[in-house]
């Protein structure tokens, strides 16, 4: 019951979002400034986390391919496709949960009991359009772009990490990534970004905007909600596979 | 003028205002005082509209606030200003930006004339210097006076105080009270205050309501509070023994048995 009560005032906080805006380049400006926060701010843990995924990928491909039938190129191929198709997305999301989506809940859960949105809703402004949106906003625009990064970034530390450690030379690993590429796997990918970008985006603004009490609250609607986001995301993704391949 | 009309507000079985009405004035601080508990705040937040009642009709110059849609709210909403009890000031912004951020969204005037604007109430409410400064930087009453001139930047008709005086001391108590007081009269707006503090209702309470557990227990103004007959009143204002004793001085003044220099041998007998 309570689950049904909870997600219905989700599908309304969702609706409440689409009004018209008091004033656009209000609008506009928190949009940027929550692309920032957003992109630009978890740029540094993306770039470190996708190269080393992908120089894991390289070694642990490598350990496992003992076969001397199987050319060695198949390692960046192995390499390039589990990036691309779920280390890239899912976990790049589910690291962007803990990050993004504890700073959206505490976010919005420290104005809501300062009575920061309060003060908002008495000027006259519709406090979820104006905080939640942009937040949802910025995130489908940034998180995506961010796993393309994590893509690219992911098969150049596996190609670092195979040719540093000499399991490949970086030309087999170079024609490895050229093998049977399928372009719809990138597609896939960035699919499953802009799902979860939603699901970490407006999970957590949700926990952040309607609690109630105090510090000790906010800290607890923030873990509630990067718990949340991550069970949705693995639960998205295994649907999105489903769906999709 | 705000006229509401048999208010009522509960939160699950609980009754928290039990049909409260009362007309506050244009120009005069109307003042809602009471315990800890007693329904203020919940009714302050029914006026405002951060609560929805559960019956009664709450008028705002004659226009019902309960029946009207989004966008008529929201109209009326530009015309009020409120002070939140803990300043509510935006932790992200400096001084000017949350003065201005109320005309950043709602005209669209140039920049250099936001800017006077800004600081016609900040030197209104005597701050100069701090425009830079976060919130965090600054003191208690700075940030009360912060979140006054950010509530009456737009020129409001209606300004809400809730608790102005939580946490200071009261000589900077004081200067918020006058400062409610000043502008109200200023600006010609009509004014309400939610406290308990018996400094501000001696100073300002030009209009008093006495909240005790969800009704309106007694109404008036300043000068008659101190002698109501109400016992509940009387226990809320003169809770401590130095304020009993205030009290009896004062009535013995009144009745001419005391003068001025405070005959203490008459007090006393």
């Amino acid at each position: 019951m309570t689950f049904f009560t909870e997600f219905g005032r989700y599908l309304l906080m969702i609706k409440g979002m689409f009004t018209r805006p008091e004033n656009f380049k209000m609008y506009w400006k928190e949009i940027m400034h929550q692309c920032n926060d957003i992109g630009i701010g978890s740029l540094g843990i993306v770039l470190i986390i996708s190269v080393f995924i992908g120089a894991v990928s390289t070694v642990q491909t490598a350990y496992q391919l003992v076969s001397p039938v199987i050319p060695i190129s198949t390692i960046a191929q192995i390499v390039r496709d589990t990036v691309i198709l779920e280390f890239a997305p899912t976990l790049t999301c589910i690291v962007l949960a803990g990050v993004v989506g504890s700073k959206i809940a505490s976010e919005l859960g420290n104005m809501r009991v300062s009575e920061q949105i309060d003060a908002l809703e008495i000027m006259g402004i519709n406090t979820k359009s104006y905080l939640i949106m942009p937040k949802i906003l910025a995130a489908l625009i940034m998180i995506p772009l961010l796993v393309i990064i994590a893509m690219v970034l992911g098969i150049w530390g596996g190609r670092l990490a195979g040719t540093a450690s000499h399991i490949l030379s970086a030309e087999s690993f170079d024609k490895g990534l050229l093998q049977a590429f399928v372009p719809y796997n990138v597609f896939f990918a960035v699919v499953k970004g802009y799902t979860f970008a939603f699901i970490i985006s407006s999970i957590p603004a949700y926990f952040g905007y309607y609690v109630k009490g105090g510090a000790l609250e906010i800290g607890r609607a923030s873990t509630t909600a990067v718990v949340t986001s991550c069970i949705m995301i693995l639960f998205s993704d295994y649907i999105l596979a489903a769906l999709l391949l | 003028m705000i006229e509401f009309k048999n208010i009522k507000k509960g939160f699950g079985d609980k009754v928290v205002i039990n049909g409260v009405s009362a007309v506050l004035e244009t120009g005069k601080a109307n003042l809602i005082i009471g315990t800890s508990g007693s329904g203020k705040t919940v009714l302050m937040k029914c006026l405002v509209g951060l609560f929805e009642p559960d019956e009664g009709e709450i008028l705002y110059d004659g226009k019902d606030f309960t029946t009207m849609n989004d966008d008529e709210r929201k109209m009326l909403r530009q015309q009020i200003g409120m002070l939140f009890q803990g300043s509510a000031l935006f932790d992200s912004m400096t001084v000017e930006q949350n003065v201005m951020f109320p005309l950043d969204m709602f005209t669209k005037d140039s920049f250099s004339t936001k800017l006077k604007r800004v600081n016609e109430v900040l030197d209104k409410v005597n701050l100069g210097e701090v425009n830079k400064k976060f919130p965090a930087e600054i003191s208690g009453g700075m940030k009360k006076r912060v979140g006054i001139a950010r509530a009456i930047v737009l020129n409001p008709k209606y300004l809400f105080c809730d608790e102005p005086n939580s946490g200071l001391d009261p000589q900077t108590s004081l200067v918020i009270d006058k400062l409610i007081h000043q502008i109200t009269k200023e600006y010609n707006m009509t004014t309400v205050v939610n406290t308990h503090d018996m400094n501000s209702v001696m100073e300002i309470g030009e209009h008093i309501l006495y909240m005790f557990e969800g009704i309106k227990e007694w109404e008036g103004n300043n000068s008659e509070i101190i002698f109501s007959k109400n016992q509940k009143l009387n226990d809320f204002i003169f809770a401590s023994e130095f304020l009993r004793d205030a009290k009896d001085m004062r009535m013995l003044e009144v009745r001419g048995k005391i003068d001025n220099d405070r005959n203490m041998d008459e007090l006393l007998k």
